[in-house]
Order: C-alpha cells, then structure tokens, then sequence
C-alpha cells in the first residue's frame, strides 16, 4: 500500500490503462456486431440474429472461431517480421488512444485526482499523427513476409495508399490548428466552447466544413476502408496483405482496423465536432440528465422486446441485457458518477455518429479502382486541403495586414 | 539511479543494439528495421533531452516517411540476401579493428574535451522543454531564408525523382 | 534528480557515427550503404540536440530541422537513382557498379 502512497501518479495511469483496454477491446468486438447489423439493415435483411438475442453474442463466437483455427505460417516466409506485422498494426493503432481525452472532469483514484486521459501530452496531436504515420509499416511487412504474390501487391498498394492520404490527412487539420493555436488536446476542444446567438455551439465544423470533409474523406482512405479498400477487397486481390493470414494473427489485423476507424473517429471528434462539449446551452441543466433517461429508455424498449418477441434462450439473455441497461441508467443517477458521466456521454454520442458515417459509406458506395484513388488522393484531396489551409491563414491575417495599413 | 539516467541507458543502448543489428543483418529488409529501431530510440532521446517538436519530427519525417521510402524501394526490387564477394583478407582482419578504433577514439575525446567538461556537471541545463512557438519564432524569423531555399530544394528534389524514375515512352 | 550529463549524448552519437562509418565501408548492397549514411546523419542530428540543450540556445534544433528535410529531399532522388541503376544493372551488389559506361 506504500507503493500506491508514494507512486500515486503511476497508479494512476496503470489503473487508467487498464480501464481503457477493457473499454477498448469491448468496443472493437462490437464495432464488427454493429457493422453488420447496419449494413445488413440497409440491404434490407437482419444481419446476425440467431447467435444470442439479436446476435449480441456473435463477437464472443467469431473469437472463439479465430482462437481454435488452425494457425499456418507460409513455408518459406520471412518468420520474424511475419509474426512481427500483426503485433505492430495493433499495437500502434492502440497506442493513440492513449492520449486522448474524454471528458473534462476530474476522478479520484486511490485518492488520486486525475482527468479523463492516459497521457496530456503539450503536442499531443503531433505525437498522435506520428504513431499513425508509423501504422503503415504493419501493412508494408505483412504483405512482403508472405512471400505470395497477392500479398506483396497488396501490400504496396496499401501502403502506397496510407502514405499519399496522409498528406491530405494531415493537412486538413492544419486549419484547425490554425485558429485553435495549440497542439494540446485539451484545450483544442475547451477552445470550443461559447455558443453563437446562445444556441449554435461553436464547434470548428462550422468554420472548417471543407476541412472537415477533406479530413473524413482522408481518414476512410488511410484506415483502408471501403470505398477505398481495394487493396484488401475479396474480389480484386483474394485478400490483399492478409491474405496468408490465418487465425489470431487475422483477427489481430481486423482489430487493427477497427481500432484505427475509432481514433480516427475520436480526433475528429475533438477537433471538429467539440470533443465532449454538450451541443445543448448550459443553461438547460435539467440535459444533464439525458444519460439517464437514454438508457432507461432503451431499458424499455429492450424489456418491451423481451416480452413480445424472444422465446427461450434469447429471451434470458435480453432479459440479462434489459437488467443491465437499466442498471447503468440508474448508477448515472448517483451524485459522484452524474458529472463524471457528462463529458464521456457526448463523447460516445459523437464518436458513434461518425462511425456510423463509416458503415453507412461503406454499404453504399462502390469501390474506387487504384489509378481512381490514386489520382483523386494526389489531385483532388490535396490541393483541396492546401486551399483549405490558404483561405485560413488569409483570413486570420488579413485583420492584422489591414490594420497595417 | 535516477529515472533519467535509467532512461537514457535503456533507449541508448536500443539505440546501439539497432546500429549493430543493421550492420550484421543478412537481408537488407532486417537493416532496414533495425534503423527505424535506431531512430524511434533517437526520437526518445530527443524527448529526454527537451526538445519534443523535434522527436515527432524526427518520428513523423523520418521514420514514418524516409524508412517508408526505404521499405518500398527495398521491395520493389527484391532485394535479397546480399551476395560475398572475395575480399582481401588484410581488409577483413585490419579494416574492422581499425573502424572501432576510430570509434573509440572520437568518443574519448568528445568525452575528455573541454567542451565536454564544461557542461558535464549540468548545472546549466535545466530540464525545460521547448516549446514549440519558441522554436517557431526561431525559425521564421532568423533562419527564414534558409527555410524559403529548403523548400525550394525540395521542389527540385521532387522533379529530380520524377525525371529518373519516368520511364522513355 | 540529477541531470544526465551532456557528454553521454556525444559519446552516444560518435559511437553511432562510428558504427555508420563501419556499415558504409564493410557492405554490398547499396541500399544497406544507404541506410549507413542516414545512421551518420541520425547520429550527427543527435549531436546537435545535445549542444542545444547544453547551450541553452535554439539553434541547434533549427539545424536539426534543416538536416531532417535535407536527407528526406537527398533520400527521395539518391532512391531514385538507384532504382535505375538496379534495374540498368540488374544487380544491387555495389562493386558491380564499377564502370562509367555499360
């Protein structure tokens, strides 16, 4: 116990740590259930049902699935950087959530008071742009340790891919760190706050539209997804970089994947969209209970189909659900979590907005060909984000040129 | 043993067990990993003495943009295991010795010199990071010509790789 | 906690310099002499953060800045090269590349 005394802040980030990897891992399984669901929707069927009320539970079974296939490694690859690429995709598309922050308020651990991020880094955005300009390594050594054709071509197509919208990526920002003046994190999204005519928040997707669509449009591009995810679509190339993967280690490329689509999606987020700021004015206090009431709400709705529609096993397990919505709601009811649950609520909200944005593309547009991609990343996206960055550098300056005289 | 001194041994000794890796590695693609090994222990280093625009520079440039470059150019010729050639043994048995000594030789008297000595005890180092308007200030104001005439010179370094690697249609 | 001194970093970065020095002399392969030459800069670069930081002045991470868009600029057309010299030559073995004239 002295050791929690006189090393508070390192445990601190150790518990915070862990708390995150919990959370993460939870939502990368489920962000595959939700993907599904949503796309089976939109083409009109039901997506996974059966395993589990509503196919809650397909996620645990597509683990189980990945856990006991049998694990091949191609005879003549390359073995180290074989097991090496996974490892790292995962890795470093974990690392960036680390330093970002969900909400403004202060927890208490171990008596320890410490905000809602891992690490408040000063140029936290710079770090983070960093790690995910590291990310294209895992693609570029899975493709060349197969030693197989489609992997190799994958690959580099891949990875040429990642590297050209990374420009546009990283110039789409520029603009809102232009008018923010800061690389922290925090401060990004408390730069934010005010409301125009008291009830337009004053989020930087008003001012920023374009870089907001140049940004999103870069992010699909850069994490591989459809409608740019040729490189690794079934029909063009058998499988892309994966193609000679084979159990965990193809699961642990799928969670790459995901676990890039949700930090792409938090620091658009925070820069854009307001981080954890409420869109409501503050002076309706009564919104702070919403958290509340949504889930209470869906406690309903969830016991209503329990009741109607399940039968048997399915309908224990939503019953099981029900209980846990409600029971969620309630906690949020309690003074010392009401507070805390605020920031992370609208957070969530955002964040799960923006990845709906992603299936809803994903499920509607067709997929670009590579010389299309290539040549809308290089000749579109680019001097789109540079005009971007053009018109709002002239416009913070232009008041002071003119004051010169 | 203080935290710093723990951290610098650690990313100092990745640091040389990288730039050795890259000089015993058989396949150029291993070298090619132990140098971005190299730099990312470099970047942390840079953080420790400071400086941390600088490490994600470094990160972002060049072990996310150079090493890529090197990565691709190392696949797309396939470049394999490197060939022997027959040397002269004199080469072998004389120039390795020679080499580390050469080694040996600038660290000592980087170590023993005056300007080592000076500011061995520290004293005048304090442990502030710079911030990055500082730096910027630096660089747009005093170094702008330089900064105008890099960004020219990348300019032509890009027309340069266009003219040689565009094929004779 | 006491500070580390400045002539750890310099004795860090002459080992590395040194180390580039043997890489680029002992190998064949002219991407791997390549990447002996950025381990030189790496090394250099990292003795200009420590003067930096020894001076107290920023200049030192101004140059750093410099050398790092200079190699990114030399690496881009030195690659290029050498891509057409490997596929001129067929080979990647630098002693093949000992005549003016194929």
């Amino acid at each position: 116990m002295e050791f929690i005394a006189q090393h508070p802040v390192l445990v601190a980030s150790l518990v915070k740590i862990v708390i995150l990897l919990v959370i993460l891992m939870t939502i990368l399984a489920y962000l595959s259930w939700f993907e599904r669901k949503i796309i089976a929707h939109i083409q009109s069927r039901w997506g996974p049902y059966y395993v589990g009320a509503h196919g809650l539970l397909q996620p645990l079974a597509d683990g189980i699935k990945f856990l006991f296939k049998e694990d091949l490694t191609p005879p003549a690859s390359d073995k180290l950087l074989y097991i090496l690429a996974p490892f790292l995709a995962l890795t470093l598309a974990m690392t960036t959530l680390a330093l970002i922050p969900f909400g403004p308020a202060t927890v208490s651990i171990f008596g320890h008071e410490t905000h809602l991020v891992v690490a408040n880094v000063d140029i936290g955005l710079l770090f983070l742009f960093a790690i995910t300009s590291l990310g294209v390594y895992g693609v570029a050594l899975a493709g060349w340790s197969s030693n197989s054709k489609y992997s190799l071509l994958g690959g580099l197509r891949s990875s040429a891919q990642m590297i050209s919208y990374e420009v546009s990526l990283t110039l789409s920002v520029v603009g809102v760190l232009l008018l923010a003046g800061t690389f922290n994190f925090n401060e990004l999204v408390t730069s934010q706050q005010g409301y125009y005519f008291h009830f337009i928040p004053r989020w930087r997707i008003g001012p920023q539209f374009v870089g907001f669509l140049c940004y999103f449009t870069a992010a699909i591009a850069e994490t591989n997804r459809a409608p740019f995810d040729l490189p690794e679509g079934e029909q063009e190339l058998v499988g892309g970089f994966h193609t000679e993967y084979s159990s965990f280690k193809f699961a642990m490329f799928f969670m790459a994947e995901y676990a890039n689509m949700v930090t792409v999606s938090c620091l658009a987020t925070i820069l854009f969209l307001g981080g954890w700021l409420s869109p409501f004015p503050e002076r309706w206090t009564f919104m702070q209970y919403l958290p509340v009431v949504s889930l209470l709400a869906l406690a309903v709705y969830l016991a209503y189909d329990t009741a109607v529609n399940m039968r048997g096993l399915a309908r224990f397990q939503l019953a099981v659900v029900t209980v846990l919505a409600g029971g969620l709601g309630l906690l949020c009811l309690l003074p010392a979590v009401m507070p805390v649950i605020q920031g992370p609520f609208w957070f969530t909200f955002k964040m799960g907005l923006l990845l709906f944005f992603y299936v809803w593309t994903r499920s509607t547009l067709p997929r670009l060909r590579y010389d299309q991609l290539m040549s809308f990343g290089w000749k579109l996206l680019l001097p789109v984000s540079l005009m971007n960055l053009a018109v709002t550098a002239l416009w913070i300056v232009y008041p002071l040129l003119v004051k010169r005289g | 043993m203080s935290l710093l001194f723990v951290l610098f041994f650690v990313f100092a000794s990745i640091a040389v067990i990288g730039a050795i890796l890259l000089i015993v590695a058989r396949e150029p693609i291993h070298s090619a990993l132990s140098l971005i090994m190299v730099m990312v222990a470099l970047a942390a280093l840079y953080l420790l003495l400071g400086a941390p625009f600088i490490a994600a520079v470094q990160i972002i440039v060049y072990a996310g943009a150079i090493m890529v470059l090197f990565v691709f150019v190392i696949m797309l010729l396939n470049a394999g295991v490197e060939e022997r050639t027959n040397w002269s043994k004199i080469a072998k048995f004389a120039g390795l010795p020679i080499g580390v000594f050469l080694l040996f030789e600038l660290a000592h008297w980087l170590a023993r010199s005056a300007i080592g000595k000076s500011i061995a005890n520290g004293s005048e180092a304090t442990n502030a990071a710079v911030s990055t308007r500082a730096l910027s200030e630096m660089l747009f104001r005093k170094y702008l010509f330089p900064f105008e005439a890099t960004s020219i010179l990348i300019l032509i370094a890009i027309l340069g790789a266009l003219v040689l690697a565009k094929r004779d249609e | 906690m006491s500070v580390v001194p400045i002539s750890y970093y310099l004795v860090l970065s002459a080992i590395l310099f040194g180390l580039g020095v043997i890489a680029f002399v002992f190998k064949h392969n002219i991407i791997t002499i390549y990447m002996a030459i950025e381990l030189m800069l790496n090394a250099v670069n990292l003795a200009f953060v420590a003067f930096a930081r020894a001076y107290n002045q920023l200049d030192g991470l101004v140059f750093v800045f410099f050398v790092i868009v200079v190699a990114a600029a030399e690496s881009a057309v030195g690659l290029a090269i050498i891509l057409t010299i490997a596929q001129n030559r067929q080979s990647l073995n630098v002693e093949r590349v000992n005549q003016l004239k194929f």
